[in-house]
């Protein structure tokens, strides 16, 4: 097989041996301990986790190589000492799921765009920018959304606190 | 543009903005456009004005509470909404729901499939201009309606699903009451397609207008009946099966035009088939014995980790993303709107178009500001 | 005399024979208004007299010259107010219509729902007149009184008999043609004034719909006078004495049909109000009773049209085969809530076009097709067909 062809439906085993071999040590699979539910039991779901260094690199090779067209989301997580975004990336022949996690420093919220591989996922990264603060490299417009200009906090932050919620 | 833009003298481009208070924009959202004459160059939609913290209100929550706040994220699909959040809870907590709940998850979320591309299809009426095809499907759309009613009590916000089942079993002649409705509405919708499919002006306004192509879909992150018409075969529903759907027998239709006329052809047929879907779903439950239970017990602490859930919701690809830390209420909890992404395309959609055309393409995506905004 | 009674006042002549009397034929709205006056006018005259026996007041007031001006002012209102009870049933007839085609009720007020329009009609004179700032005022409103005005003119200048009109003179058509063509540049003026983009391209809209349908309405109405060979609306409705015009021209008639729906910008063909664009059109910034206005000032116009159809193609007041009858004002209006009905259908069935659709159709195809209507009346005429 060449190396840039691009393979239309990989199955979970295939993009995973792909996906490895291309990135070796720098991705990491994780595996569900699920039994019940449907979705992991036939094979459609992927979890990596990743640096933000190789973030950019690993989703253009999922889009180019792998043919995952779509991606559904990016949501981002605020684990208090460190931030995260998570990526749900799906193809669309296979409907399997990747689900790439990328671990973000608090002092140094930076990560890479996706836009430009995917111009679904502009709005999520607009959303997670104006509700977390994480920055996206290269977005095209990266504008507060849904809350108004005028903020200057992040509301979804762990230390922005509702009516209700105990103070720590 | 550049078969459009006209040589010799200069025009003058002028942004219009429609909304927040427009009648085209059903809810409350603003699309700034760039007119040349009758002709869009650009578009900028601007959401945001219903924003409510939705996805924080949840961690403040247990999880129990969080199935009324569900069905509030869209008013005219709740049933999917609350169905994705329990959804969601259930993967975490890695329990099989009982056959019998399946079935009547599949019953009422195609119920409110129907129900939602009525209001649709009642909403292109008006943009339109045609207030007949308004009317006539909000009247049939008051039979589903009234279907939710005795299922579980409500019109719109339904609070029917459970983590770990359902609330309730279908209650007495519910079978019947829905057998009836759905052969009455099968003829009642050839009655609005001769109304609008069979009228040369409804045809062609929406034909030729607000071409995209699979590639353009795919990278926007369009899904839902406006992705199908435009030739990407994938429907959440058949691809990756919850519920009772795999053991259903169902066709989802996809056509290769691309065009506005194209996207409202998939969802009429989606009608058809959300009928033979109920049609299916009560024979099978004929064979289920009426004393199976329909609700598990679950616990009301969910286990640490992070959990995915999709749903095909009438508007598109529903996705949910937990993240539990073992306390009774969710560390995270990322609501994935179709409409919002849909919405996020339509400078792809509207380019090139006339002013007349906005409403008739943003019909399409079938906007629902509850879910957009969260 | 012995001015003791109102009775000698009050006397009732046939008004044919004042002195003064302006037309050539018996006029029902100026007989009805001599009376009116005679009846007012005497009763003054009877009432000055009893105070002031011997006054010339009083004969003054009931001579030849003072009945028929008064009367011409009273016969006005008389056709006005006719027409203005003939606009608010046809409002009603489009609601009850629409309402039952669309499976609910329409208007419920009053009997059969009749009265829901006057209560409609209070409540837009309730509201604010809200005046945004930024319009030219001296346009905004003038452009607004001279669409509703010539509206309302040209539909008072629409004969309801040969005994019921203002004026019977040899360019009748014409002058009501003319009258009613005039609301495009009252309406692209109104909707420049109001600084409002939606109105603006609505107003664009309104001339270019207008001017592209009133070239096809004209040559098809030229087709119907060559057929006659009078410009007089009696002269034209006296030749369809024998056969409605629509038969030979049937082709004439759908197009003058199609033409007439869009030239009165109802639905189909609203596109200078589209609502679900344009916000209300032309009329965004219109508030209140100047809205209400010009509601009825669009009904007007359909009345207009309505008016022209029944005057061209369908015999006007006189029945095929009996010819006139006792009322011929109400075989006139049955015939024009007919035509209306149709254009109700057309509304309640279609979903509005597009501009370029309309403008399409309107030059590539009515107009070609009133071009070879003319063609086949010209042909008819010489080949003595008709």
């Amino acid at each position: 097989m060449p190396d840039d062809a691009m393979i239309e439906a990989p199955t979970r085993t295939d993009a995973e041996a792909l996906i490895k071999g291309k990135f070796g040590s720098k991705v990491v699979f994780r595996e569900t301990t699920k039994k019940n539910s449907k979705g992991d039991n036939e094979g459609r779901r992927l979890y990596i986790d990743t640096d933000r260094d190789t973030l950019y690199e690993l989703c253009q090779y999922i889009h180019d190589r792998l043919n995952f067209e779509h991606i559904i989301a990016v949501t981002g997580v605020d684990w208090v000492d460190h931030m995260q975004t998570v990526y749900h990336i799906v193809n669309y022949l296979t409907a399997m799921v990747i689900e790439v996690t990328v671990d973000i420093p608090n002092d140094d919220p930076h990560v890479r765009s996706v836009t430009d591989i995917w111009e679904g996922a502009n709005w999520h990264e607009r959303e997670t920018y104006e509700l977390f603060g994480i920055i996206f490299d290269n977005h095209p417009k990266l504008e507060r959304l849904l809350t108004p200009k005028s903020y200057e906090f992040y509301p979804f932050r762990k230390s922005y606190k509702l009516r209700g919620q105990p103070d720590e | 543009m550049s078969e459009l833009s006209r040589t010799g003298y200069q025009t003058d481009k002028m942004w219009v903005t429609m909304g927040p208070q427009h009648p085209f924009s059903h809810g409350l959202w603003t699309l700034r456009v760039k007119v040349d004459g009758e002709y869009i160059l650009d578009a900028e939609p601007e959401v945001g004005y219903l924003h409510r913290g939705w996805e924080k209100e949840c961690e403040n929550r247990t999880y129990a509470k969080i199935i009324p706040m569900a069905d509030r994220l869209c008013y005219s699909a709740s049933m999917t909404w609350s169905h994705l959040y329990c959804k969601v809870a259930e993967e975490a907590l890695d329990v099989e729901l009982p056959e019998r709940a399946q079935y009547l998850r599949v019953i009422a979320d195609e119920i409110c499939r129907i129900q939602s591309h009525l209001m649709w299809l009642a909403a292109l009426g008006t943009d339109l201009g045609s207030l007949t095809i308004f009317l006539w499907c909000l009247r049939e759309r008051e039979f589903f309606l009234d279907l939710n009613v005795r299922l579980c009590g409500q019109r719109l916000t339904t609070n029917y699903p459970r983590i770990g089942g359902v609330r309730n079993d279908m209650p007495y002649y519910f079978e019947r009451d829905c057998m009836r409705v759905v052969t009455r509405f099968e003829k009642a919708l050839w009655d609005i397609i001769n109304l609008t499919d069979e009228s040369t002006v409804f045809v062609n306004r929406l034909k030729g207008i607000s071409y995209l192509t699979r590639k353009q879909v795919a990278n926007l992150g369009i899904t839902g009946p406006a992705m199908r018409g435009c030739g990407v075969d994938y429907d959440i529903r058949r691809d990756d099966p919850y519920a009772a759907y795999d053991k259903l027998d169902f066709e989802v239709p996809v056509l290769k035009e691309g065009d506005a006329y194209a996207r409202y052809m998939v969802r009429i047929e989606e009608m058809f088939q959300s009928c033979e879907l109920i049609r299916q779903a009560f024979n099978a439950l004929q064979k289920i014995p009426k004393t199976s239970p329909y609700r598990l017990k679950v616990s009301r602490n969910i286990p640490e980790g992070t959990h995915m859930a999709r749903i095909e919701d009438p508007r598109g690809d529903a996705m949910m993303y937990l993240v539990s830390d073992g306390t009774g209420s969710p560390y995270r909890l990322k609501v994935r709107s179709p409409v919002f992404v849909n919405v996020s395309a339509s400078k792809a959609m509207l380019e090139g178009c006339r002013v007349a055309d906005i409403p008739a393409v943003m019909a399409m995506i079938d906007m629902c500001l509850g879910e957009t905004d969260r | 005399m012995g001015y003791d009674s109102i009775l000698n006042w009050v006397t009732f002549d046939n008004p044919v024979n004042n002195a003064f009397y302006p037309f050539e034929v018996y006029n029902v709205p100026y007989d009805i208004g001599a009376k009116l006056w005679e009846l007012i006018g005497g009763t003054l005259a009877w009432l000055i007299n009893l105070l002031v026996p011997g006054n010339g007041v009083s004969t003054w007031l009931v001579s030849d010259a003072v009945v028929n001006a008064l009367a011409i002012i009273l016969m006005v209102i008389v056709i006005f107010a006719v027409g203005f009870i003939i606009n608010l049933t046809m409002i009603w007839q489009e609601r009850k219509v629409l309402g039952r085609g669309m499976d609910r009720r329409g208007t419920k007020i009053g009997p059969l729902g009749y009265f829901q329009c006057v209560g409609d009609g209070l409540k837009t004179f309730m509201k604010e007149n809200v005046v945004p700032k930024d319009v030219d005022k001296k346009i905004y409103w003038w452009a607004l009184a001279l669409v509703i005005g010539t509206g309302v003119l040209a539909a008072c200048m629409i004969p309801l008999s040969d005994r019921w009109f203002i004026m019977d003179f040899h360019a009748g058509i014409l002058t009501i043609y003319a009258l009613f063509a005039l609301a495009p540049f009252f309406i692209l003026g109104a909707s420049w004034a109001q600084n409002n983009k939606y109105s603006m391209m609505a107003g664009f809209r309104a001339a270019e719909l207008m001017i592209s349908y009133e070239i096809p309405m004209l040559l098809l109405m030229t087709a119907v006078i060559l057929q006659t060979g009078s410009f007089n609306i009696n002269g034209i409705v006296n030749a369809q004495s024998e056969m409605w015009f629509m038969i030979p021209q049937f082709l004439g008639f759908i197009t003058f049909f199609i033409c007439a729906v869009a030239e009165s910008e109802r639905a189909p063909f609203d596109l200078a109000e589209a609502e679900s664009e344009l916000v209300e059109g032309w009329q965004t910034e219109y508030a209140g009773m100047k809205w209400g206005l010009i509601m009825l000032g669009d009904y007007f116009r359909g009345y207009i049209c309505c008016g022209l159809i029944v005057l061209l193609y369908m015999g006007g007041w006189l029945l095929p085969g009996i010819g006139g009858t006792a009322v011929p004002e109400l075989v006139f209006l049955a015939k024009i809530f007919v035509v209306f009905f149709f254009f109700i259908l057309a509304r309640l069935a279609i979903p509005r076009v597009r501009i370029d659709q309309i403008l399409n159709a309107g030059w590539k195809v009515l107009m070609p097709l009133s071009l070879i209507n003319l063609l086949l009346v010209v042909l008819m005429q010489t080949g003595g067909l008709i």
